[in-house]
Parts: C-alpha cells; structure tokens; sequence
C-alpha cells in the first residue's frame, strides 16, 4: 500500500483525488456522499453572491459513438444562499474533519467584497481558499471570473486583497482562456498565492443543430458560449500545467485539472507538476464512485513501480519539457510493422500515403500474400502509421543510432553564428 | 414432451413462427457496430463480396448519419442488397474476410447492410434513376435476382427493358423460395420496385415459351438476358410418391409466403428428404407449422452436406432431428391414400464419384420403418430444358454453357444465375446471380458499344 496522502500548500488530503468546484460540489449532501465514495477532498462549488441560473445547461460532444468526449457548461456559479452554503460547509467539514474542504470564491474586484466573503468561510472551518479567475461565461460578462482571470494586474490585486483576510492557504484558479497561462500563474504568486489551480474551462460552443439551427445547448432559441471540459480538453490542461511547473518564477504548488478521468491523468498530472489532481466531468458522466478507481489504479500503480508515496511522482517529468529548441535534431526514430501482429487494414498504408510522407508499401510476398512495409530511408519518424494502427503492437516505432552526436537547434545557432562571428568552435 | 414447447414455437399462432428470426440493429447498435469498422484500405471484405460493395464505405456513412448514402452505396453494386443483408453467407463473404478476425471479432456486415437498407425500405427511398434512353430493347427472361439485376443495370443504362416473369410476383427465390422468417417478402418487393422505378416493365404470370413464344422474344427484342433460375424438385423416383402428404420442398415453402398458414401439420411427423439449405427451409417451416418431430433424411454424412453451417446449427436449434446414411425406399400409404410411414434403407460411404464426394451405398437388408404423416422432397431442382431448348441454346444436361460474358450460343442470348450454374458446386448463392445479373448487362452494353464504334 503506497502512502497517498497528499499536501497542497499545507492542505492535506487524504489522497490526491478533489472534486473540482462544479456542479457535483454543489451542497453538503453531494460532498458528503463523495466524501463517503473515497473522495480525498472537493472545492465547493463557487460562492458569491447567489445568481440566476438558466434551464438547458450542459452539452456534450460524442466522438465516434463514444458519449462525453467532451463537455460543454452555461451553469454559473451557486444559485444558493451563502447562508446555506456556510451552514452546509461546516457540517461536512465536522463529518470528515480529516478530508479537503476548500471553498471556491467569487466576488466583485473590490477589496472589501474579498475580505467579507474570505473571514465568512474561514469561520466556518474551511481548509482553504480557491479564487475563481476562470469561469468564462455568465459571470465574466459582469467583470467577473475569468474576465478578471485574463487581466494579470487584476489577478495579482485580487489574490493580494483575499490573501490580506486569509488566514487558510489561497489557490489560484486560473483560466485557460489566454495566450500565455504563465503571465496569470506569475501574477498569481505576485500576488501571495499559496498555490494555482489550472485549467478553468475553455471557451465553447457544443454544437449547432442540424434540424433547427439552434446552438446546443440553448435556451429558448438562443445560445452564449460555455465552458468546455472532459477528456478532449486534457492534452491542454497537461501542457499548462507543465509551463507553469518549468516556469522558474512560478514557485507555487499546482492542482492539476482539465479531464482528468482516471488514475493514469492523475499520474500524468502529476509526473508533470501538479501536487493533485481535480475532477469534475468524469464524475459527472459515471457518479462519485469511480474515485475508487483511481484509488486503486494509482496504488497499484505505486506499488508495482515500488514508489513509497503518491507525493514522489510530483514534478518528476518537469525536467523533461522543454522547448522545440533544445530537442535533438539527430535523435532518429523510423516505424517499423511486425508482420505476424498486422492484420492487414493497411490504414498505416494510407495515411503515410496521403498525409505524411509516402513510405510504407503494399506488397506480396511469393505465395501472393499481402503484407506492408517500411523503407525506413524515407521514414520520417512522424509516428502517423502507429498512431492510426488498430493493433497494438503491430507498428514499433524503433530508435536508430544516429551518425552524429546529438545537437539541438538553439546548439546549432549558436554554432552558426559562432561560426558567422569568425570563432567557429567545434563541434562538442 | 413436443419439441415445440422446446422452441417457443406457437401451436395457436402460426403467423407469429414466420416472423424474422434475426432482431434489426436498434440504431444505437449499429452506430456502434459502424464505429467499431476500422475503415481498411483496399479493404479485404469488398474482395470478398460477389458483387463488390465497397463495405467501408457504406459502413462509415451509417456513422456519420448518412443513411441514403449508405443504403446508395449497396444497392449501386448489389441490386438485391437489401434481401443479400439477410441471406448471404456472410461468415464465408465479407464477415470472413474481415481483418478483425486477426485480433477482436469481425464487423457485422450482414445486420448493418440491413440496417442501413431497412432505412431505405422504411423511408420509401427510390436510390437510382434510368439512364438516357439509348433506343435499345432487351427482353429479361426471369425476374429472380439475376434477372432484376440485369434489368436494373440495363435500364441505368438507358435500355427499354422487359421483365417476363411465369409467377405472379417477380423477385424469385426471395420473393417465394426463402422462408419468411429469414426474408420477409416485403423485402424483396421493395427491390422490385427499385427496379419498375427505371420503367423496367414486369410482365408476371407470363411463361416464356407458353404464353410468349421463344421466336417472338427473339424477333421482337435486340437482346435476351435469360435468368429463369431452376425448376421444380426432381422425383424421387420410389414407390408412393404420389400419395397425399408427399411434397416438393420449393412448393411447401412458397405456400408459407403465400398463402394462409395451415395448421394441418400440427402435432404431425415430418421427414424431409435431403440435406441442402432448401431441406432446411423445409424441415425448419415444418417445426414452425406445428410439427410435433421433424426429420432430415440424408444418404450420405454430415461431411458431405450442403447446407451452410449456420442454417444446420439453426435447424438443430429448432429441434430437427438428422439421420444419416439413410435412403428413402418407398413410401407407405394408408387405404386413403395418406402418406403412413416412409421405409429406408441404412447407407455406407463407398469411393468418391465423379464430383468428388464419397458414393453412399446401400446395406443389404438393413430395411427400417419411420412413422410419418408428410414427406418432403429437397432433392435438388430440375432445369427448365424445354425453354433451353426453344432458345437453341448450347447446354450440358440443362446447364446453359455461356462465355466469360455470359454469352451463350447464341451471340444476342445471355444467361446469368442458376440457369448457368454447374452441378456439384453445392448451392448457388442469391448474391452470386445478382453480380452475373451485372455482369451480363455490362456485356450486352459492351457489344452495343463496340458495334457503335466499328460502324
């Protein structure tokens, strides 16, 4: 059994999985059933003050059949008295005093509204504080959320003021919906965050549809763009995660989210920076049991890999990211097809054919059996062929030793222009 | 105990025992089913497919929601699609060629073509239109699947077409001769209105040769395209053949799709006489019209069988009993003139003969009786030689000879379907005649088109 407990700025956990702050962290009965599944900790859904929701909320995005490859928001943030939330918040907490308990916050930019809502839900015993610079619809029209999340300046000022009445550690949640998330993440830690969570959700509309010519979703023929989230957001998620985790000014823990849906994102998460991981969709789509899962699946994970806690994977593939500039230009890999494992859809055939670079062959061999092959000459290494193959194992992708010792474009410039200046170096 | 309390089988409800066996996709399913389709290139189904339907193809439409597209896609290259989805072997055709057979389990290629035609039927599609007329007449003798297919094919290519059919319906075997729990009639005549919708004209219950003259096709048409599949089931050539309760296999069938079902074989003894997929269609409409036991006589084995293997493991589902090795000797009547009981004799395997399979040969003395009320003959079919020879058409035995264009003797005859189908090549198969269907119309329209040129 691999110790689990995790740490996120001085608020512990049981193990690393949260409910993020959404609809499933809404009241005290649906955390303290979550808390009961084996959720480690959750963000209560944001308060501020109550707001108005609208009916036809969420979407969805199948891809190929497969349901909620995608999900898509209008709801805003509780539509509940802070009163009730409050009342609810210490109740859970004094039901399961050893797990998470953070309180989402959303308040206008002033300072007097942060330093009013922060002392009410310290009393009550949160654990910490989650500021709320990322949900992009709804509230961001009235100058809230991620309108105040995409202002570096104004992140830095909020997380200064909340950070003035807080007494529990202060994240930092921050919006996907910029060009570069480390300017907020650096204005955040200016600002005295104790941690930054990532990635709120992305700009987004599901869908049009085909029939009536209605957004989907929309309410009563009229649609406004939501929140974007689930498993096709996650390759987004991670890359934010890691900028911020390899950023050297942004010294603050991370909780990871952005669908996360199993305990093999956590892990990714993880490897790649965050102290924890939140989940939202992947609840939403099966229930607050599959946190079990991703109990189990991480600790065997664990155990298998002989790693003693949860805490020894923070971070650990940080060094390996990088930029394209200190990539290899002489690492060479080439696709290579084991011929008794392919079964002949010869879809590797057609997309190196069509859309990469024309190198796989159809052929017979002499009792007029087809099979496919590489001329590894022309080979790219793009990965195409074992990306589209159905059958694992049947396309390796094979490292071949390079003639030359390895150089990176920014290495080469600077031979270049070593070389350019009349001080040509050798070659390392 | 009754082998019908066995099977579900309704004594009180025949009609609910010839409903289709096999459940439609639910359109779930099949989006599933078409999502699971790897979408191969130069995939090796289509190969495996008698008359090419770029399976991909019509596959992925299904998921993309393209439905007229997909149900296009089959009926382009199969103009009896719709009836193929539900009676092609497809664990032999495309199902078997399938590359997920190398690592999970094959796409069902069967039951998503009859989704996506059922589409078709449901929403009254017509997918094709005729071709320019190009003032050319062809008489299309047989409306089974060669011979729609042929007319489907000439009228895209701007040919005036006639149909003669002897029946009252077109369609052929999947109008009369497949049982309904497989192929509901329904189907078939939807694909026959494919075709009327090219003003192919059908001419039915006119037999060539009796109401219509072979000279006057001949004289009145530029080219003839024969399909007029085979005839009735062959004597058995055994004392009481002619008593009350003998049937030809083909007919008993028919009678299922066409007329109200009986209930005279409730609670009887049924034995069918051979061992193809029509001596299964007999043995397993006998269970659905109430047969307390039914048995399949053949005179050689298992081995040498020709039915497919999932209608053998059907009828044995149903409870129908196989005897081996026995040969019908003669058939015994009551004073009636009602079929009592049949008397065989045990058979053993001796060298093979000319087609290759082992010659059954009977053991002396090894006479035994079985009680029976009906005997059903499915023996094979005879040929139509009489029209044959009308024609003048060159033939082996009533196998009409004709070129790799399915040309025969005479150079403005073509023929196409079981008409030309050899002997001792187990059973033709529905989606085999449609592509020679295709195929003789693409060599009539290549005559026509080389002479156009050499003028």
């Amino acid at each position: 059994m691999a110790d689990l407990r995790t740490s996120l700025a001085g608020i512990e956990s049981p193990n690393p999985f949260w409910l993020a702050s959404a609809p499933p962290t809404n009241s005290g009965y649906q955390v303290q059933r979550a808390f009961e599944a084996g959720w480690g900790g959750a963000v209560w859904k944001t308060l501020g003050e109550p707001i108005l929701n609208v009916t036809s909320r969420f979407a969805a995005v199948s891809f190929n059949g497969q349901r909620v490859a995608g999900f898509n928001n209008i709801e805003l943030i509780t539509d509940r008295p802070l009163e009730v939330n409050l009342k609810e918040i210490y109740e859970t907490k004094k039901r399961f005093p050893n797990h998470a308990v953070v309180a989402s916050l959303m308040v206008e930019p002033k300072q007097e509204k942060w330093h009013e809502i922060v002392k009410k839900v310290e009393e009550v015993g949160v654990d910490g504080l989650e500021l709320n610079f990322g949900c992009p619809h709804g509230m961001a029209e009235r100058g809230m959320g991620s309108a105040s999340g995409q202002v570096p300046e104004l992140v830095e000022k909020q997380t200064y003021w909340a950070k003035e009445a807080a007494q529990t550690p202060v994240i930092v949640k921050l919006t996907p919906n910029i060009t570069d998330i480390t300017s907020t993440a650096e204005a955040a830690v200016r600002g005295g965050a104790d941690a930054v969570s990532m990635i709120n959700t992305i700009n987004s509309l599901a869908g049009v549809d085909l029939d009536s010519w209605n957004t989907i979703p929309h309410v009563g023929g009229k649609g406004a763009h939501g929140g974007y989230c689930g498993p096709a957001v996650k390759p987004i998620a991670l890359n934010m995660v890691g900028e911020c985790a390899r950023h050297p000014r942004i010294n603050v823990p991370i909780s990871g989210m952005g669908g996360v849906s199993n305990w093999q994102n956590a892990v990714e998460f993880m490897l790649m920076g965050a102290s924890n991981v939140q989940v939202c969709t992947a609840a939403m789509h099966h229930g607050f049991r599959i946190v079990e899962d991703m109990i189990d699946g991480m600790n065997n994970y664990l155990d298998e890999k002989g790693i003693a806690s949860v805490r020894d994977l923070v971070g650990q593939s940080v060094p390996k990211y990088s930029d394209w500039g200190n990539l290899d230009l002489n690492y060479k890999i080439v696709a290579r097809i084991n011929n008794d494992v392919c079964i002949n859809c010869n879809k590797c055939h057609i997309a190196c054919e069509d859309t990469s670079h024309q190198c796989i062959d159809m052929l017979q061999d002499g009792h007029g059996n087809a099979y496919l092959e590489v001329r590894e000459e022309d080979c790219v290494g793009c990965n195409l062929c074992s990306i589209v193959c159905p059958v694992d194992g049947a396309i390796d992708m094979v490292e071949i030793e390079s003639e030359h010792p390895p150089m990176t474009w920014n290495e080469r410039q600077a031979i270049l222009s070593g070389v350019q200046d009349g001080k040509a170096n050798t070659v390392k | 105990m009754p082998n019908t309390d066995k099977f579900h089988i309704s004594l009180t409800d025949l009609s609910s025992n010839f409903h289709e066996v096999e459940p439609a996709l639910t359109n779930r399913e099949a989006v599933e089913e078409a999502n699971r389709c790897l979408y191969c290139y130069d995939a090796p189904c289509i190969t495996a497919c008698p008359t090419g339907i770029d399976i991909p193809k019509f596959i992925k439409k299904i998921a993309s929601g393209n439905m007229k597209g997909s149900a296009t896609t089959i009926m382009d290259s199969n103009p009896v699609g719709a009836s193929c989805a539900r009676v092609c072997p497809t664990d032999e055709l495309c199902e078997g060629a399938c590359v997920l057979n190398h690592s999970t389990k094959p796409i069902m290629i069967g039951n998503l073509q009859r989704h996506a035609t059922d589409w078709a039927i449901q929403n009254d599609q017509i997918l094709f239109q005729k071709g320019e007329s190009n003032g050319k007449t062809v008489a299309v003798i047989g409306g089974g699947p060669a011979g729609l297919s042929a007319a489907r094919e000439l009228a895209r290519l701007g040919y005036d077409v006639t149909i003669y059919e002897a029946s009252e319906k077109a369609g052929g075997l999947n109008t009369y001769g497949i049982v309904s729990f497989r192929l509901p009639q329904k189907i078939s005549y939807w694909e026959i209105d494919q075709v009327k919708s090219l003003d192919v004209k059908i001419k039915t219950n006119t037999a060539v040769g009796k109401d219509i003259s072979a000279e006057e096709i001949l004289s009145n048409y530029d080219r003839v395209v024969m399909a007029v599949g085979m005839s009735s089931v062959p004597n058995l050539g055994i004392e009481g053949e002619e008593l009350e309760g003998v049937y030809d296999a083909i007919e008993f069938v028919k009678d299922t799709k066409t007329k109200p079902l009986t209930d005279q074989f409730v609670g009887k003894k049924v034995v069918v006489i051979g061992a193809g997929n029509t001596a299964i269609d007999g043995a397993t409409c006998s269970v659905r019209l109430g047969a307390e036991n039914v048995k399949i006589l053949y005179r050689r084995t298992q081995e040498e069988m020709t039915a497919y293997d999932f209608e053998y493991e059907f009828a044995k589902q149903d409870g129908v009993e196989f005897r081996w090795l026995t040969q019908p000797v003669k058939i015994h009547g009551d004073a009636g003139g009602n079929v009592r009981a049949i008397e065989c004799l045990r058979m053993e395997l001796g060298q093979p003969g000319a087609d290759g399979r082992r010659r059954p040969k009977p053991i002396e003395g090894s006479n035994f009786m079985i009680p029976v009320d009906a005997v059903i003959k499915a023996i094979g079919q005879t040929r139509h030689l009489s029209l044959i020879e009308q024609f003048e058409l060159e033939h082996a035995d009533g196998v009409v000879q004709v070129s790799e264009t399915y040309r025969t003797s005479n150079p403005k005859v073509f023929a196409c379907g079981d008409l030309v189908f050899g002997k001792g090549k187990g059973e033709a198969m529905v989606v085999t005649a449609a592509q020679q269907g295709k195929n003789a119309a693409y060599a009539i329209h290549e005559q026509f088109t080389q002479e156009s040129l050499t003028v």
